[in-house]
């Protein structure tokens, strides 16, 4: 199954992982990481326990095995190698990841496709973008074969990095993380990865871990904590805009500016009873608004083995390509990395028209094109080419 | 309006004295001044170490307690106080407003703690250890929240927030009245807390510290405590019978065993049902959803009533009688209707659902384990080529 594709995609890889070798920077305590990889012809198996003595096998675990994605821990481990129960868990770095697919933005319709995997049709046109026609057009293969795959978004990226922000503000101003702490990377396909080396952080388990991804993401507020209470409530007890954390985040997105704040109180202490519900609707749309859209299940995780920085991401073809600047970072082009200068022959399908690398491709009706190498790789990652 | 509520950094690592913030006492810290643990102090937190040689350089030998019938005060003082730790009172100090009346008083206070402790290690029996720690530990909770708030004798609330770094390894800093505790020791302690008022988002957080009131933070560390005194008991060697104590320590031993739960844990329980009987044990207090579920959990699996009440004994609020008439009830004894074990789903919400790998895939905390058992007779049907 797809064999000429996989050798394809393999040589780019490779070819990657041979040129760029140096650049790859060497995890830190890196004899204390778990390392994993997949390869193109594993059927998604993941080769998991390696443990890496020093940067001579990092490079030859990198360029030899030619794998597909390349995963790092987030956990220390005494005995990396060993089955999860002996490693002897020793920490782990705080993660997050981001994802705009999580962000259900009203655009996704225009930019999501339905790709058939067998035939490599792809299609738009369920107007909430999630579900596309019950049969291939092309092949009448069933929904069960329909792969829904993403192409490049401004608006969604930007929305991503606005979730990156409003994370890395949580992080440094309340929770006490200094900015060098702070590793951010594009995912390498529609979001963003944070790395977050703050020693004291290092220790904390799965329970502490998801009271932190709650906090972040607003998650279990009680009305009290804002300042409405059921008996009584005190005029002076509501969160302010000047206030920190989130009392000063919520009472800017609730109540939007001083004046607005002290009539919508006067209103909400007048009838405490019917207030205190009023209130809770007014909470839980405001976290739906400013909570941060993480995911919690890979920040609660301590033994999670996470996609490592700067390699290459199957599902593109693109790089977990580092952020230092998060605003002016443009994933279409610097985490192009696969080869530019070559060109590749496939047949590709695709109804809408996307940017990558600096240039504009689609649409293609079963077409047969001639792509720089880069541009064929995405669309066979994503599905929607086949080698001529 | 944070910067100038956070220590410098040369305050927060202690690097040297800073004018005018000090005493700050860190572990292992050569520039920080000791703090002198005066006689009151001794009183109020006798499991500390500076208390512990309070009988020999009074100069007193401890078989005298066992004869001498001046001494037989103190001896009589000792064993209410660790009968009253386990009825669940807490035990009354003679101690007014953490100041003692005058000498005596003091004496007492030390004396009964140090005697309880070899009447306890006398009796060997584990429940009473944890029912002294766990009383012993509310009795000091009070008094810390007493000197951690006290804002016109600096060297009070130094004591306190001493104490707490000794025994919880948590540094608490206080700046003007306000409490703050670094940001991970607040979610490592707060853990086992399951009122929403205990989760991170409902704190006030800033700059990596969470801002408490001094009964919240003395009430976060508290089961550090309790740790603290059972390892303290534990880690004392056990004397030789002291001729004169041996009724009373054959009188704990029965209270002990009376009060031991026959019940015991098995291990192949699912982590949300482990963790509350923990949270019982220690002395916290478990929500009514958490003991609804803990007893429907362990009555599905057949447990008898009569095994199940004494988990409840440490909790707070432990009422012997409704504790039984409760679990009659969901046992369906009064009424017919028995009552099932909530789900997996209806625990998460709640916050009791603590769930590791094991877990995956089942619904209910009732089919934990079966579903690694069914896994595991395919696998050994198969590895017997069937
Ligand atoms: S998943 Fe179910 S069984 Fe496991 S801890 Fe959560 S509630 Fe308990
Ligand atoms: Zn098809
Ligand atoms: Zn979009």
């Amino acid at each position: 199954m797809k064999e000429r594709e996989n050798e394809f995609l393999k040589s780019l890889f490779k070819k990657y992982y041979f040129d760029y070798i140096d650049k790859i920077p060497v995890p830190d305590a890196l004899y204390e990481r778990e390392f994993g990889y997949q390869k193109f012809d594993g059927v998604g198996a993941m080769i998991r326990h390696i443990q890496i003595a020093d940067a001579g096998e990092f490079k030859a675990f990198l360029m030899g095995n030619a794998p597909s994605d390349v995963y790092c821990s987030n956990g220390y481990y005494s005995f990396p190698a060993l089955p999860l129960k002996e490693k002897d868990w020793q920490g782990a770095d705080l993660i997050f990841d981001i994802d705009a697919k999580d962000l259900e933005l009203p655009c996704r319709k225009k930019h999501v496709l339905g790709v058939c995997e067998p035939c490599c049709r792809s299609m738009t046109g369920n107007p909430d973008g999630t579900t596309t026609a019950a049969v291939c057009d092309g092949c009448g293969g069933s929904e069960s074969k329909m792969r829904k795959k993403s192409l490049p978004c401004k608006p969604c990226m930007q929305a991503a990095k606005k979730q990156v922000r409003g994370l890395v503000d949580i992080l440094c101003r309340d929770l006490g993380v200094s900015p060098g702490e702070i590793k951010t990377y594009f995912s390498g396909n529609e979001g963003f990865h944070l790395h977050v080396a703050h020693d004291a952080f290092r220790v904390l388990g799965r329970q502490e871990r998801s009271d932190l991804a709650d906090y972040i993401m607003l998650k279990g507020l009680v009305p009290e904590t804002m300042g409405m209470s059921k008996i009584r409530p005190d005029k002076n007890g509501f969160a302010d805009l000047h206030e920190g954390g989130w009392r000063g985040r919520f009472a800017k997105a609730a109540f939007g500016s001083k004046t607005k704040r002290a009539s919508i109180i006067s209103g909400l202490v007048k009838s405490p009873d019917a207030g205190y519900v009023e209130f809770q609707k007014m909470m839980d749309d405001a976290a739906a608004r400013i909570g941060i859209q993480i995911d919690p299940g890979v920040s609660m995780d301590v033994h999670r083995i996470f996609r490592m920085p700067f390699t290459l991401n199957s599902k593109s073809g693109m790089q977990k390509a580092p952020c230092p600047d998060v605003d002016a970072f443009d994933p279409y082009t610097a985490a192009v990395v696969l080869d530019s200068d070559s060109v590749a022959h496939v047949v590709a399908d695709c109804p809408v028209r996307f940017g990558l690398g600096g240039r504009r491709f689609g649409p293609y009706k079963a077409e047969t094109v001639e792509l720089p190498a880069y541009a064929a790789a995405y669309m066979i990652c994503k599905g929607f080419a086949r080698m001529a | 309006m944070v910067d100038t509520l956070l220590p410098t950094p040369e305050w927060r690592s202690c690097n040297g004295p800073v004018s005018g913030r000090g005493p700050f006492i860190y572990a292992g810290c050569q520039s920080c001044i000791m703090l002198h643990v005066g006689k009151d102090e001794k009183a109020k937190y006798p499991f500390l170490p500076e208390a512990g040689k309070f009988l020999q350089d009074q100069g007193f030998s401890l078989a005298e307690f066992g004869t001498d019938p001046v001494l037989k005060v103190i001896v009589d003082k000792a064993y209410e106080r660790i009968m009253a730790a386990t009825r669940g009172s807490v035990y009354r100090s003679a101690l007014v407003g953490g100041k003692a009346t005058g000498d005596h008083t003091l004496n007492m206070e030390i004396f009964s703690f140090l005697i309880a402790i070899v009447l306890i290690k006398l009796a060997n029996h584990n429940t009473l250890v944890q029912r002294f720690a766990l009383n012993e530990s509310r009795r000091a909770e009070a008094f810390l929240t007493g000197d951690l708030s006290d804002t016109q004798d600096r060297s009070r609330s130094d004591m306190a927030r001493r104490i707490i770094h000794d025994v919880s390894g948590t540094q608490v800093v206080q700046s003007n009245h306000r409490y703050l505790i670094p940001v991970a020791d607040y979610l490592i302690h707060s853990k086992s807390f399951h009122e929403r008022e205990w989760k991170l988002v409902n704190r006030e957080v800033d700059g990596g510290y969470i801002i408490l009131k001094p009964d919240k933070a003395v009430r976060l560390v508290r089961h550090t405590l309790v740790t603290y005194i059972t390892s303290r008991i534990n880690k004392s060697p056990v004397p030789e019978m002291i001729p004169g104590f041996e009724v009373m320590v054959a009188q704990l031993v029965a209270e002990a065993e009376r009060l031991t739960p026959k019940y015991v844990v098995t291990g192949v329980n699912p982590p949300c049902v482990e963790h509350a009987i923990k949270v019982l044990e220690g002395g916290e207090n478990l929500p009514h959803s958490g003991r609804f579920m803990l007893a429907t959990f362990l009555l599905s699996r057949g447990k008898p009533i009569a095994e199940i009440a004494p988990l409840f004994r440490n909790a707070p609020d432990y009422n012997e009688r409704i504790t039984m008439y409760q679990l009659k009830h969901l046992a369906g004894e009064k009424t017919g209707t028995k009552y099932m074990c909530p789900s997996c789903n209806k625990l998460r919400i709640q916050g009791l659902c603590f769930a590791t790998e094991e877990c995956d895939g089942i619904t209910n905390p009732l089919q934990f384990g079966r579903r690694r058992m069914a896994a595991g007779d395919v696998a050994a049907q198969e590895a017997a080529g069937r």
